[in-house]
């Protein structure tokens, strides 16, 4: 790739519409970290609006046994059975660790929500051949591509001749 | 591979709009219905708790406004957008949401009537003072900002004073000071300048001109950059749980368009000045076509500012696209072309006509408008039809005369809106009501 000096040179992001919309389409299985149970709260509402649209959600909270009608996990390396993408809601410094272990129990994808872009944790990822998206929501990308997020007025930036899937 | 960026003929055409998923429609569907139904009561817990989103009540969201409120962010290069049923409603709602009693809002002295009384009179009678300055000076602005200071509302192009407001200065006062700078960008549209690549968080338009362009429908829109920190301590409103809304702490839900989806649910679902689906559909029949129309509307009108500069007959001209507006060269560094409004005084006949002064200025002006043959004399702006006007003693006859001259209104101007017709045609309208203004 043009531009990589060495290991430590983080590729950019793949967000582009294609990317997202080929993560968003065959990671059906997300573990989140740092789910909470409070219903306003973000990851409530990014994680409650994703099973809505038919995804699994995983809750990764030692504070709660179930969210969402799902068990909580106390870690990732808990999760009894495979999981398709991480997605995390934790302080920054915490990033790095929560890497490893999505590397570690086999995740696709690594997701560090909205306002968080650990580069560390991103070259962790994408070294171990994952999908690494940050400072992005998973619930607004999905709706921003798969429809919803049109309706609030957003900019989805989607230019199309098709008829949505 | 990073995704194409559309330039604004294509996303004036195509953003918000994909072909229609049940029936497979390439042009836009009106969605004529009030409502929309739920699937199953959790479905409808979730749209109301904002936890998925789409469609409950047409006053909320409808998927026909929906295109042009994603099409005008898109043209604004912005993160959102909410429509209103006007352009004055598009600036209540976003002043609304923003402020309450015992805030106070600095504004640019060269506004539009509407919004000069808006400020100075009925917000008023909610607790909330602005202070007029000199838009033409950032300074002024950054010496009445107060502690209790919460916006800075300005025009991009002044409707119809003609002033150019430095909106990337204007904006780094704002910023200094933690607060947004609020414009009205009517005049130019979003073909001609972008406030947001400039600085400016929030973008309000009168649909009702360029943007439907054809001078059949009233429409407003209220543009979010998504750059804002609603965070910053000053607007509890944005990041505290919501009376308005069952708790919702905007800012943290929705980030970068918190603003419009506050805008939305706490604005529009109770004042209730949402756009009527038909009207979003005929506002962006005009949206397709706006390039092309302004590209026409800067051509013909800078052929008119020439020649009224030349001619004898006329005192002065304003038109930011002549070299000599003092604003020129701000014009140019900003926009992509000068609009189609100019403002001209007719110079009353040298003798035998009435006396000189205000009064003789104005008269000559009136029978200017009062002579025109195909020149509509009404008070819009932004049609296929070239308008005239006389904004002292119509758009802004409820401002006294310190208020008008603040305004940037002259006893004798004249506005004009240039429209498609024919240069030529335009330019003999003109020759010909001057004829028969001063005589001569």
């Amino acid at each position: 790739m043009p531009g990589r000096s060495g290991p430590v040179t983080i590729p950019p992001m793949q967000d582009d519409i294609p990317t997202l919309r080929r993560i968003l389409g065959a990671h059906r299985t997300i573990a989140v970290v740092g789910l909470s149970a409070e219903w306003h709260r973000p990851s409530h509402f990014a994680a409650k609006y994703m099973q809505s649209h038919g995804y699994r959600i995983v809750p990764v909270n030692p504070r709660y046994p179930e969210i969402l009608g799902e068990t909580s996990y106390a870690r990732l390396e808990d999760i009894p059975f495979p999981v398709d993408m991480v997605d995390v809601f934790r302080k920054e410094d915490e990033m790095p660790a929560v890497a490893r272990s999505a590397v570690g129990i086999g995740a696709r994808s690594f997701w560090q929500q909205l306002g968080l872009r650990n580069a560390e944790a991103d070259g962790i990822a994408t070294a171990a051949g994952l999908d690494s998206v940050w400072d992005r929501c998973v619930k607004i990308e999905h709706a921003r591509l798969f429809g919803g997020l049109h309706w609030a007025g957003v900019n989805t930036r989607v230019i199309s001749a098709r008829r949505p899937v | 591979m990073a995704d194409r960026q559309f330039r604004p003929e294509t996303l004036a055409i195509h953003a918000g709009q994909i072909p229609d998923a049940a029936t497979g429609a390439r042009a836009l569907p009106i969605y004529q219905t009030t409502s929309f139904v739920f699937d199953s009561a959790e479905h409808a817990a979730s749209l109301f708790n904002l936890q998925t989103f789409g469609n409950v009540y047409s006053r909320l969201s409808n998927p026909t406004v929906a295109a042009l409120e994603e099409r005008v962010a898109a043209l604004e290069g912005a993160r959102a957008a909410v429509a209103c049923a006007s352009g004055m409603a598009a600036e209540t709602l976003a002043l609304t949401t923003l402020l309450q009693a015992g805030d106070h809002v600095v504004a640019g002295g060269s506004l539009y009537g509407g919004t000069v009384t808006l400020l100075a009179v009925n917000l008023r009678k909610f607790g909330i003072e602005t202070t007029f300055v000199d838009a033409t000076d950032p300074a002024a602005f950054a010496a009445a900002i107060r502690p209790e200071t919460r916006a800075i509302y300005a025009e991009t192009l002044g409707n119809p004073s003609m002033v150019v407001l430095d909106i990337a200065a204007v904006a780094d006062v704002a910023h200094a000071h933690g607060l947004p700078l609020i414009v009205d960008n009517t005049v130019p549209s979003p073909c001609l300048c972008n406030p947001v690549a400039f600085g400016a968080d929030v973008v309000v338009h009168s649909a009702t001109k360029y943007l439907a362009g054809h001078g059949t429908t009233l429409g407003g829109v209220v543009v979010e950059a998504g750059r804002f920190d609603w965070a910053n301590g000053r607007f509890p409103g944005m990041t505290e749980p919501s009376p308005g809304y069952h708790g919702v702490k905007f800012f943290e839900t929705f980030g970068d368009f918190a603003f419009t989806m506050r805008c939305r649910m706490e604005g529009l679902r109770v004042w209730g000045a949402s756009l009527a689906p038909t009207s979003a559909w005929q506002i962006l029949q005009g949206v397709e076509t706006l390039p092309l129309r302004m590209e026409r509307h800067c051509s013909n009108a800078l052929a008119v500012a020439q020649i009224l500069r030349d001619d004898p007959r006329v005192a002065w001209v304003s038109y930011p696209g002549l070299p000599d507006h003092p604003q020129h060269d701000l014009m140019r560094r900003q926009m992509r072309g000068a609009s189609g409004l100019l403002a001209f005084g007719v110079k009353p006949a040298a003798s035998g006509g009435p006396s000189g002064g205000a009064s003789a200025g104005m008269a000559a002006g009136v029978r200017f408008i009062e002579s025109a043959q195909f020149m509509s004399h009404l008070v819009n702006i932004g049609d296929t039809r070239t308008l005239i006007s006389h904004p002292a003693s119509t758009t802004h006859r409820q401002l006294d005369e310190a208020q008008q001259i603040k305004a940037g209104v002259l006893p004798d101007m004249v506005r004009i809106s240039v429209g498609l017709e024919h240069i030529d045609d335009i330019l003999w309208d003109i020759d010909q009501a001057l004829a028969r203004a001063v005589g001569v």
